[in-house]
């Protein structure tokens, strides 16, 4: 077993220090280590984007990310979404349009959609479409999680 | 799921990656946009005992224009190329590549050289490097050298590239107004490994090919040029008579693989399709 490091980064706006060995995924690092379950973890090898985080803003399979890699980072899960009680534009768009049926891969399209609306809140339904086919979903058939993405969008350009 | 134990180092500098790679090169691996290795790691198909993580060195994490050439620095990821990186032909075209490379978090990590470095037949970054008759900078404690495509690619995830080695650098030449491209790809699924891609690039005076380039990739175990259509295409007008036959020469000039995806006669008529497609692309322009 190799040592263990130390590793300081912000999730969701608190800073936290955590002590993992290198080979620890943020995924990992994130479910065992601060116990923020939120993110899940379906494939782990970076086919199913369940796992899917911000990372200094950007959409990252955190299965496919070392804890290790993340020092100084900050990181935004499923978690930070919902602010003061209120769920965020995107997952009420989710309840309203049906966009999740068994919720597991919701986190990982949740932050994908959130990355994707940071990078372009204007994006155009068939570049909205090709960016979510990043993540799978076995229950709705995408074209619910589309649809409330849209609206989600919509939404936060008001 | 969990990938073996491994000793992680982080430099900050080049020359501490090279001597990092000097010292555990033979047992260790670099470590860029991770989308490729880690997954191996994950299966333990890949058990690196250590990883040398260049996701800290700064002076890598670049893409400029430098005496008539593009140069894409280590941690460039594939992400930077889905706008044009500069004006010109070849920026314009790398977008029109990028966009088939896996998806956006994909894209948000993998570098362009580390596409370079893992070789997959499938990659397109390796393709185009091909095609453009790339300058790949690789760099140890040894010194440094300069190689091209022929010269590096060995085959399916098999490169020239020595365990001590950094894949420092891709050059790509410019390319003037005259020069025309054409990608085109297919996948069974968006984003999915190409069964078949094509690219090309071409120079025209007057209504003729004065130039032609002509790359296939994810049919075979590497990409290749195919000479005897770019002969073709040199010097004709690019009708559709030249386009067609420029496919089938293709078709027959590769050694497909064949594996569950796709037998080599399938792969064959892809690359006729694609190559046909990526002319016209480049001709319609």
């Amino acid at each position: 077993m190799s040592e263990k490091q130390d590793v300081t980064f912000t999730v969701n706006g608190d800073k936290r220090t955590i002590r993992v060995e290198p080979r620890r995924s943020l995924a990992d690092a994130l479910r065992e280590d601060c116990g923020l379950t939120g993110t899940h973890l379906g494939c782990e090898h970076g086919v199913c984007g369940a796992c899917t985080v911000l990372v200094d803003d950007q959409p990252v399979r955190s299965c496919l990310m070392f804890a290790v890699q993340a020092d100084g980072a900050r990181v935004r899960t499923v978690e930070g979404l919902a602010a003061g009680g209120k769920l965020h534009p995107l997952q009420q768009a989710f309840w309203d349009h049906h966009g999740l049926q068994c919720g597991f891969c919701t986190p990982g399209f949740l932050m994908l959609a959130a990355g994707i609306l940071e990078r372009d809140p204007n994006i155009a339904e068939p570049e909205l479409r090709e960016a979510l086919s990043a993540n799978l979903c076995r229950c709705t058939g995408y074209q619910n999680i589309l649809k409330s993405v849209l609206a989600a969008a919509f939404e936060m350009r008001r | 799921m969990k990938p073996v134990s491994f000793r992680y180092f982080a430099p900050r500098s080049v020359d501490e990656a090279i001597d990092l790679l000097a010292e555990h090169g033979e047992e260790g691996k670099i470590l860029a946009g991770g989308q490729s290795l880690v997954p191996a790691m994950n299966f333990r198909l890949a058990r690196p005992a250590s990883l040398i993580d260049i996701n800290r060195i700064d002076a890598l994490d670049y893409v400029r224009e430098d005496g008539g050439q593009l140069r894409i620095g280590a941690l460039a990821r594939h992400a930077r190329f889905e706008t044009p990186v500069a004006r010109g032909v070849l920026a314009a075209f790398l977008p029109r590549v990028a966009r088939h490379i896996g998806h956006l978090p994909i894209r948000c990590r993998g570098t362009f050289c580390g596409s370079i470095a893992h070789a997959d037949p499938a990659s397109e970054w390796c393709l185009v490097a091909t095609t453009l008759n790339a300058e790949l900078a690789i760099m140890s404690r040894r010194g440094r050298r300069n190689v091209r495509p022929n010269e590096y690619f060995a085959g399916a995830l098999t490169t020239t590239l020595q365990p001590d080695e950094l894949l420092a650098e891709i050059r790509l030449g410019l390319l003037d107004d005259s020069w025309r491209t054409g990608f085109a790809e297919f996948s069974r699924r968006a984003g999915d490994y190409a069964l078949a891609m094509a690219a090309a690039v071409l120079r025209l005076e007057d209504g003729r090919i004065v130039d032609a380039r002509l790359g296939v990739g994810g049919a075979a175990d590497r990409p290749s040029r195919i000479a005897a259509a770019e002969a073709l295409l040199t010097g004709s007008d690019g009708g559709p008579d030249i386009v067609r036959e420029a496919g089938n020469i293709a078709a027959e000039a590769i050694e497909p693989l064949e594996d569950i995806h796709a037998s080599t006669v399938y792969r064959r008529d892809l690359v006729r399709a694609m190559v046909r497609r990526a002319l016209n692309q480049a001709l319609t322009r």
